[in-house]
């Protein structure tokens, strides 16, 4: 950019030091420790924008609960397990990227961003699947909404052979399109996090093939890491509050 | 000087009647409030002028010309404490008060007349218990307090009489209350101020506050001849909910005598007062309002029902008192579909008692 | 005034802007456009921020112009609605926010702690490309037809009722957010990491603690506007219901949601003006600010209450009577930060040497006005003289005159403080000084009048008002004129300082700032070596010792 020669004070007298140093930092220290702060700083402003989706999803789960239970038994808990389990393992397979690359393992690290690309998009398969079940069955608000599947339960005996839930009537069972809409918000912001995470892996594993992040430059891959630990905890906070309403003993 | 300064008073007094600065005080809260609002002219004029004198007396006498070299200072914690605790005993002058005068204004006494309140894109419909209907108006007598309970049909829209000094917002989906007592015969501007639309500036309307005699004939004169009561109790028979709030034991639906004012346990265990709010929402949100012992049948009546039919209704409920199974029957089915045609004689008998009931809260 | 000036400028007939400065480093325009420089951001976003506002401006004028008769004469209320509401969207999102961070603040962080350029460069220019996308986003909402929902885009009007550009306005919005967001983490990042060494938190410039507590806000309170704003395109678009109560759901949450942004936003808008405040009033009394603790921890307490107060702009909309009890309480809390500051600037000047240069009279200006501001907002606070002012023409004064009367004084303060360090140029003294002078009257006679009409009851955003109403209408109408030409003659002699004002050289103002020892215009990287900082803010001493080191040696 349009950075020129600097002299650092101090012993140095040549211009002296290692190439990814950004020319505005005194030492590679300040840098890495600067951007570190300034992801988690960014994670925080995530937190701020997710709370307020979950503050508006626990106000009305707390005034309609009998809607939002029924509506939530339509969420298929195998594939929200399922889910839960890619994500996890996704973070687990970060990590060890994350520990690859300071132990300068450039084939360990691929491998490992390889694998959380793929989990990832599996995750965003899953989602799909999901989606596409909600979309069929007339679950999307604003997209012929129908709340048949809650005031006669028992023409959906898919999820009525499970949950046997008691039909509700109109004024109550219209209050599942709050579930709904919120739920799509949620997931489909959510969603939109893993999609940009998922594009920088793309960049990431191109960028490690080559070597960049096992010359002890790892701030990046570490800092990535620290974005998909948090979208993995967004998710196990919205999938017992959207999947698991009622199972609790 | 006795003439100059009363001439000087003469000017001021013609001054202040043909350019106000403030709206004239009308209601029994209007001069409380001034007070309250006088204190903080007054508080905010000295802290004006000090910080003014501050500002002026020190560039005067520490300027270059006059002062050459500065004095580094570092602080006075004195000085700090001074102009933190004074501002905040000030302030928290100002909160209490203020607040004392906000829970009187939203807190109506037991005995103010109710009037109901509409507000839609871009009119207000006032409704009085005797049935009486104005549109951007509002007739009230003179020394009575008078309480409005707001709704909105639409949009968030606001409720303000400047003269009054009282404002609520009338808001979707839930009523809101406000009271006050007019004490100036006379007529006051009565406006919409909160954002509605197009027509936001062309909600404004009049309020007639007329002397107890004016406030009779009034009433007799714009009478559409049945009264919030009667017409909910219209309602009541034509949306069928007889069927099931008769009084009977065996009943699907709870009785609804005296129930108005009265503490409901609900499904859930919950206790609940009923007042108009929960009235209006066990119509239109019954299953989360069932009473403990009946099952969740009742179906909503959302979307076939607009607001003024909800007001008639809950104010036809108000009136319900022991065993009104029987008056029911007497009165209200000859107003059943099935029964056009018959005889009519015996709703027009029992008008007249039902009218006196629905008018002034008990 | 006294005619007695701190200025010092270097002999002109042998002056020169330094060859080589950060404006004439590179050259091109995609050196401009691509460049990592924080001084050149600050530049681009100064160009762009100057013509919304000049668009938000003559919205404002045409406000005026159909107030100016108790008829909707001028245009239809449909059209006075989408003016008031674009007028509203672009002066706070486009102007007022992003106003002293994005310039002033983008210019100067680097160089007030000692440091080459912000922590993060490429987000600062992401940040400008956001704010400019945002910035043509509104442009196309207002070509194609404007928004008429008011900048409060309160539902359910917003979402079931008006057919206009709703969810472009929103979008625009939300991507302005995230410009201000990463501006403010930026210098978060900046302050925390990068301060050079001595350069201690207590040893900051009062204007580098504003701008930190503003970051704070800026961070934490941006993105739950950013969330409102989808779930009020999720509504209009597809009907999910939060926000309609015949599907269950409730407009009074919109209201929380909102607010719990858009009153930190105040405050966003507010404190960097402060922290300018701090420096020019020091500066020009040649004093260290009087009372540096209380002020710099003062800034911070405004950023902790104001995500505790929202609620006091929904007291008449039937929340529970004991929530306002304690948002109004609360309120007053906050209030006794800024009155601290104001009598801590005040004592600033007692026993120092005042000189009366054209940020002076601007910061002078502040402290008149944004006291009156802030003491109506005391008025408000009170929960049952709020009952009767809200809503009204007493709320569009008392916001104007902490927002115009306050922060866009202290806007212009900050401009031409710092005018001869960003360019290398004077501003000429006496033209500024009377564009301060009509500024101040003109917007005295344009607000003071309308606190009147509110008092009188009559309400904001209508395009038609009773008759009796129309003589202070009248009055602000005549004083917007006069506080427009305030506003357009610093945009015609600032650019005609570029070319032929006076050569500044590095210290004009002789502050004490670590800005005001390197060059005017400085280097691309600022200082050629770190400094080490080994004395507190605002030492004039210190000061004074170097020049006579200087002068000695030389």
């Amino acid at each position: 950019m349009s950075d020129s020669t600097v002299t650092v004070p101090g012993a140095h007298a040549a211009h002296e030091h290692p190439p990814y140093q950004r020319h505005h930092f005194e030492s590679m220290e300040q840098q890495v420790d600067a951007t570190n702060f300034a992801m988690w700083l960014f994670l925080l402003t995530e937190i701020m924008f997710f709370g307020g989706l979950f503050c508006s999803y626990l106000i009305f789960r707390n005034w309609y609960y009998p809607a939002f239970v029924e509506a939530s038994h339509q969420l298929n808990i195998f594939w929200g397990t399922l889910n839960t389990a890619v994500l996890i393992t996704s973070s687990f397979t970060m990590a060890m990227g994350v520990w690859s690359a300071e132990m300068r393992k450039k084939g360990a690290l691929v491998f490992c961003l390889v694998l959380t690309f793929l989990l990832g998009l599996v995750f965003l398969g899953i989602k799909y699947i999901e989606y596409h079940e909600k979309w069929e069955k007339h679950h999307v608000p604003g997209f012929h909404y129908s709340m048949k599947s809650f005031t006669d339960p028992a023409s959906d005996p898919e999820v009525f052979n499970e949950y046997h839930d008691k039909p509700l009537l109109p004024d109550m069972a219209r209050h599942t399109e709050i579930y709904f809409g919120l739920y799509f918000a949620m997931t489909g912001m959510h969603a939109l996090h893993m999609i940009i995470g998922i594009s920088i892996l793309g960049f990431m594993i191109f960028r490690a093939r080559a070597g960049a992040y096992t010359t002890g430059h790892i701030t990046f891959v570490e800092n990535f890491g620290l974005y998909w630990h948090f979208v993995d905890i967004i998710w196990i906070f919205l999938y017992p509050l959207l999947y698991l309403i009622s199972r609790h003993t | 000087m006795d003439y100059i300064s009363r001439v000087l008073w003469q000017f001021l007094e013609h001054w202040l009647q043909n350019f106000p600065l403030f709206p004239p005080e009308a209601s029994t809260i209007a001069p409380q409030m001034d007070a309250l609002f006088f204190f903080m002219v007054l508080v905010s004029l000295i802290g004006l002028t000090i910080v003014v004198l501050l500002i002026f007396g020190f560039s005067i006498l520490y300027s270059k010309k006059r002062h050459p070299v500065a004095v580094q200072i570092e602080g006075s914690t004195l000085l700090e404490a001074t102009w933190t605790i004074i501002p905040l005993g000030l302030f928290l002058i100002m909160f209490v008060w203020g607040s004392l005068i906000y829970f009187r204004v939203y807190t109506p006494p037991a005995n103010a007349m109710n009037i109901y309140v509409v507000g839609k894109q871009w009119m207000w419909k006032a409704e009085h218990p005797g049935g009486q209907h104005e549109i951007d108006a509002l007739h009230i007598p003179v020394n009575k307090p008078i309480q409005l309970t707001l709704i909105s049909q639409d949009v968030f829209h606001s409720f303000s009489i400047p003269a009054f000094r009282v404002k609520r917002e009338a808001i979707p989906g839930r009523y809101t209350t406000v009271w006050f007592e007019a004490t100036q015969v006379g007529s006051y501007h009565l406006f919409c101020t909160q954002y509605c639309g197009t027509n936001h500036s062309a909600m404004i309307g009049t309020v007639y506050v007329m002397t107890p005699e004016d406030y009779q004939k009034w009433l007799a004169g714009s009478t559409s001849g049945m009264s919030l009561a009667q017409n909910g109790e219209r309602l009541f028979a034509s949306l069928s909910c007889n069927a099931c709030h008769n009084g009977r034991p065996d009943a699907r639906g709870p009785s609804l005598a005296n129930v108005y004012g009265s503490t409901l346990a609900l499904a859930n265990g919950q206790p609940v007062r009923v007042d108009e709010a929960y009235l209006r929402e066990a119509i239109l949100n019954p299953s989360d309002h069932v009473t403990q012992g009946y099952s969740p049948i009742m179906p909503t009546y959302q979307g076939q029902i607009s607001e003024d039919g909800v007001i008639s209704l809950v104010e036809y409920i108000k009136t319900l008192n022991s065993n009104y199974r029987v008056e029911q029957t007497l009165n209200t089915t000859a107003l059943l579909p099935e029964s056009e045609g018959k005889a009519t004689t015996a709703p027009q008998k029992s008008a007249a008692p039902s009218a006196k009931q629905g008018m002034v809260k008990q | 005034m006294s005619t007695d000036t701190i200025v010092r400028l270097p002999d002109q007939a042998t002056a020169r802007i330094p060859r080589v400065n950060f404006i004439s480093k590179e050259n091109g325009i995609l050196s401009w456009l691509l460049t990592g420089d924080h001084k050149r951001i600050a530049t681009l976003y100064l160009i762009s921020i100057t013509f919304f506002f000049a668009v938000g401006g003559a919205l404002a004028g045409l406000i005026r112009l159909e107030l100016l008769t108790p008829q909707s004469d001028l245009m239809a209320a449909d059209t006075y609605n989408k003016v008031f509401s674009m007028h509203g969207i672009i002066m706070v999102f486009l102007f007022l926010v992003p106003s002293v961070p994005a310039t002033l603040g983008n210019f100067l962080m680097p160089l007030m702690i000692g440091a080459k350029d912000l922590a993060l460069p490429k987000i600062n220019l992401l940040s400008w490309y956001l704010y400019i996308i945002a910035g043509c986003m509104m442009l196309w909402t207002m070509m194609t037809g404007g928004v008429d929902t008011g900048w409060t885009f309160t539902v359910p009007l917003s979402t079931h009722y008006v057919n206009t550009n709703v969810i472009t306005a929103g979008l625009a919005v939300f991507v302005a957010g995230f410009s201000s967001v990463f501006t403010g983490l930026n210098f978060i990042v900046t302050i925390h990491k990068m301060r050079a060494p001595g350069m201690t938190w207590f040893r900051l410039p009062l204007f580098v603690w504003s701008n930190y507590a503003a970051s704070i806000l800026m961070v934490l309170g941006t993105p739950v506007l950013a969330i409102t704003l989808v779930l009020i395109v999720l509504e209009r678009a597809f009907g999910i219901g939060v926000f309609d109560p015949a599907k269950g759901g409730d407009p009074i949450l919109f209201q929380h949601l909102f607010w719990f942004y858009s009153h930190p936003a105040v405050y966003i808008m507010i404190l960097p003006g402060m922290g300018v405040i701090s420096e020019v009033v020091s500066t020009f009394s040649r004093k260290r600010v009087f009372g540096y603790t209380a002020v710099a921890f003062s800034s911070v307490a405004i950023a902790v209450f104001a995500f505790f107060v929202w609620e006091h702009h929904m007291f008449i909309m039937g929340v529970s009577n004991y929530s306002t009890l304690v948002f109004s309480l609360l309120t007053m809390l906050v209030a006794v930060p800024s009155a601290i500051k104001i009598f801590n600037w005040s004592f600033t000047l007692y026993k120092g040497s005042i000189t009366f240069e054209t940020p002076m009279l601007y910061a002078f200006g502040f402290m008149g006005l944004f006291t009156i501001g802030g003491l109506t907002g005391v008025f408000l606070a009170s929960s049952g003289t709020d009952i009767h002012l809200t809503e009204t023409y007493f709320i569009v004064a008392h916001f104007h005159f902490v927002m115009v009367g306050g922060m866009l004084m202290a806007f212009l303060s900050g401009i031409h403080f710092w005018w001869p360090k960003w360019t290398g140029r004077m501003y000429p003294e006496k033209i500024s000084q009377l564009a301060a002078l009509f500024t101040f009257i003109g917007f005295n006679f344009t607000f003071f009048p309308q606190f009147i009409l509110g008092t009188l009851g009559m309400p904001r955003r209508y395009a038609a008002y009773p008759p009796e109403f129309q003589v202070l209408n009248v009055f602000s109408t005549a004083g917007a004129t006069i506080l427009g030409i305030g506003y357009l003659l610093p945009i015609l002699y600032l650019t005609w300082s570029l070319k032929y004002g006076e050569i500044a050289g590095p210290n004009p103002w002789q502050a004490t700032g670590l800005e005001w020892q390197i060059q005017s215009p400085p280097l691309t990287e600022n200082f050629s070596e770190i400094p080490i900082v080994d004395h507190d803010a605002y030492d004039y001493e210190w000061l004074e010792r170097k020049e006579r080191e200087v002068t000695s040696v030389g």
